[in-house]
């Protein structure tokens, strides 16, 4: 009896990304998502340019790789080409969403976009070497803040989720984390679910995973899912943030 | 031949790219070229298709890079500015060999500018438009029929050899009435398998990238498409060559230019000087064979433009510098009056241009 196997939407091939990443339980969560839902033969996956601009070649579905934060306007133009038979994903890292793609963002979720976004915030600019990002917490040392995030001169960084969800647009917004069983676990029924909502028309939603960046952070990857416990949670608090289904229920 | 209707450049251009299996538009507003969207965002919804006014030029054409990429036919258009702004989709279809109809309906620059008629965003059509080595066909219509003939030939063609078509207008051409005939397309049957459209779970996934981080590859890509590109200049030069049999001078002149150098052609000839023009339909591939014929039999070449010079370093490469190539111009919104033109020509006449 089989107990453990790779999700078939996820190719046999060795991911490029650093050991303790958490991108890798990303991709597995979104391939199990889409395997459960049977929808690899339909799925077009959109990849971003950041650390995960690779992930055309770890997906078995038909792949785009998109200019730095257009990712929402490809997936619109995928999705638009054919809304009944296209499913399409966006996966981007917060550079590529919340900074040069927040225009596209913002109003994929105002127009309702029928798309799933996964968006891996990790608060720092991986594959350029640690920058600072949008999503950098106030004090973060990254290599474009060496003297930690001054709020005074670079201002604050950007809650995606908790801004999304007051677009009248946006269907489905929660924001997840990867760094213990339980939140994984939590994490895949939200992914699926946006999944889901695409499949029954339900429009645009995102699902903001709360990750790790051992290498730019400098730390362990242990150290760095308890800086994220200790730091991100707290800055970028766990939850549903919008779901317009409970939304008309309770009314 | 279809029944002839009087309409706006604009509006001929939508259409034809209608009756050219186009269903799919993006968008954002920009004089003078709003009447393409307008017409798209009536007829659309109509005929099962899609008009979506995007957030932005670039979201715009990175919504074009999406429908693009699953193998339909698709376009947008702007003016001036608005193409700066897609210049970084464009670079991205180039890398990605994806097939799309452009259309810029030139304004007056650089910056803001204005809004009046400009010719002079022929280098940045031409030369490239975005980052990297790439071209773009393109394609200068003279007429509002030609507004429609041209488009259906730049979804053909974007099709044929996979990549960007251009169809390189200005605001007179946009704006103005003409009678036209909108005839039936018979749309080619072209390889989509590269396309992706879900892989049904019938075969290897298909990936639409522009990424390649091994040089020896990425050059080889690029040679490739420069192979690509020298079968384009062989087999697709358009121009139209105007009592060229007898001129001792020749005018060269494209869109709304050529109408004017015409006039002043008429007005030359009246006064018995040999004058004929070259007028470019394609400015790439441009019609460097015809301009180098041109030069064995013409004593001085004049070049017409909307713009401070740009379409006249090509003549002079084409001619491979053995004749004098003079300018006559306006600039900014202006054109070139008739008179303007056949003051040129008379002073060529002359030997002026010696």
């Amino acid at each position: 009896m089989v107990v453990f196997d790779k999700p078939k939407s996820l190719l046999d091939v060795p991911l490029h990304y650093c050991p303790g990443c958490t991108h890798g339980i990303i991709h597995r969560l979104v391939a199990e998502a889409i395997d459960e839902l049977g929808i690899e033969g339909q799925a077009i996956g959109v990849a971003p340019v950041g650390c995960s601009v690779l992930a055309y070649n770890y997906f078995s579905c038909d792949m785009v790789q998109a200019a730095h934060g257009r990712a929402p306007a490809v997936a619109t133009g995928l999705k638009r080409a054919d809304p009944d038979n296209h499913i399409v994903f966006t996966y981007q890292g917060d550079g590529d969403l919340a900074s040069i793609g927040m225009a596209e963002t913002v109003h994929a979720a105002a127009r309702n976009e029928n798309i799933t976004i996964i968006f891996v915030n990790n608060a720092i600019y991986g594959m350029t070497g640690g920058q600072m990002a949008p999503t950098s917490l106030p004090g973060q040392v990254t290599q474009t803040s060496p003297y930690g995030r001054d709020t005074s001169h670079c201002g604050f960084p950007v809650k995606v989720s908790e801004m999304l969800a007051t677009l009248d647009g946006a269907g489905y917004v929660e924001r997840v984390a990867v760094n213990n069983v339980k939140n994984v676990r939590n994490a895949k029924k939200a992914i699926k679910k946006a999944f889901q909502n695409q499949i029954d028309k339900k429009g645009f939603s995102l699902i903001e995973v709360v990750s790790t960046c051992p290498t730019n952070w400098g730390m362990t990857p242990i150290n760095a899912l308890k800086w994220l416990e200790d730091n991100m949670l707290p800055y970028y608090p766990l939850g549903v943030y919008k779901d317009r289904d409970a939304q008309k229920e309770a009314e | 031949m279809a029944e002839k209707v009087l309409m706006k450049g604009n509006e001929a251009i939508a259409e034809a790219a209608i009756l050219a299996g186009c269903r799919h538009y993006f968008g954002y507003p920009i004089t003078p070229q709003t009447e393409i969207a307008a017409y798209m965002a009536k007829k659309m919804p109509k005929i099962g298709g899609c008009f979506l006014q995007a957030e932005s030029e670039v979201a715009a054409i990175n919504m074009v890079y999406g429908v693009a990429g699953t193998g339909k036919r698709v376009m947008t258009s702007s003016s001036s500015p608005g193409i700066s702004l897609k210049s970084e989709g464009l670079s991205y279809m180039a890398g990605s060999d994806l097939p799309a109809l452009v259309v810029n309906v030139q304004r007056g620059g650089p910056g803001l500018g204005g809004i009046q008629p400009s010719q002079s965003d022929y280098f940045q059509a031409t030369k490239g438009g975005g980052h990297g080595d790439f071209k773009m066909i393109v394609l200068a219509p003279s007429s509002v029929q030609e507004m429609a003939s041209l488009t259906v030939k730049g979804f053909d063609l974007a099709d044929k050899y996979r990549m960007t078509s251009m169809i390189l207008a200005d605001g007179t051409m946009g704006q103005m009435m003409e009678p036209v005939s909108l005839e039936e397309v018979e749309v080619a049957d072209y390889d989509k398998s590269w396309a992706v459209t879900g892989t049904k779970c019938e075969r290897k996934h298909n990936i639409i990238n522009s990424l390649s981080l091994v040089p020896e590859e990425l050059e080889k890509l690029n040679f490739e498409r420069y192979e690509k590109y020298k079968t384009i200049e062989e087999n697709e030069v358009m121009y139209e060559e105007y009592m060229m049999d007898d001129a001792e001078i020749c005018v060269s002149a494209f869109g709304i230019a050529a109408r004017v150098a015409k006039n002043a052609i008429a007005m030359a000839r009246a006064e018995g000087i040999k004058v004929g023009m070259i007028r470019p339909i394609t400015l790439w591939p441009f019609p460097v064979k015809a301009f180098k014929a041109a030069a064995e039999k013409v004593n001085s070449f004049i070049s017409v433009e909307l713009s401070m010079g740009q379409m006249i370093d090509d003549i002079k490469a084409s001619t491979e510098y053995t004749k004098p190539v003079t300018l006559c111009n306006r600039a900014g919104g202006m054109i070139p009056s008739p008179e303007q033109v056949l003051e040129a020509i008379k002073k060529a006449n002359e030997g002026g241009n010696k």
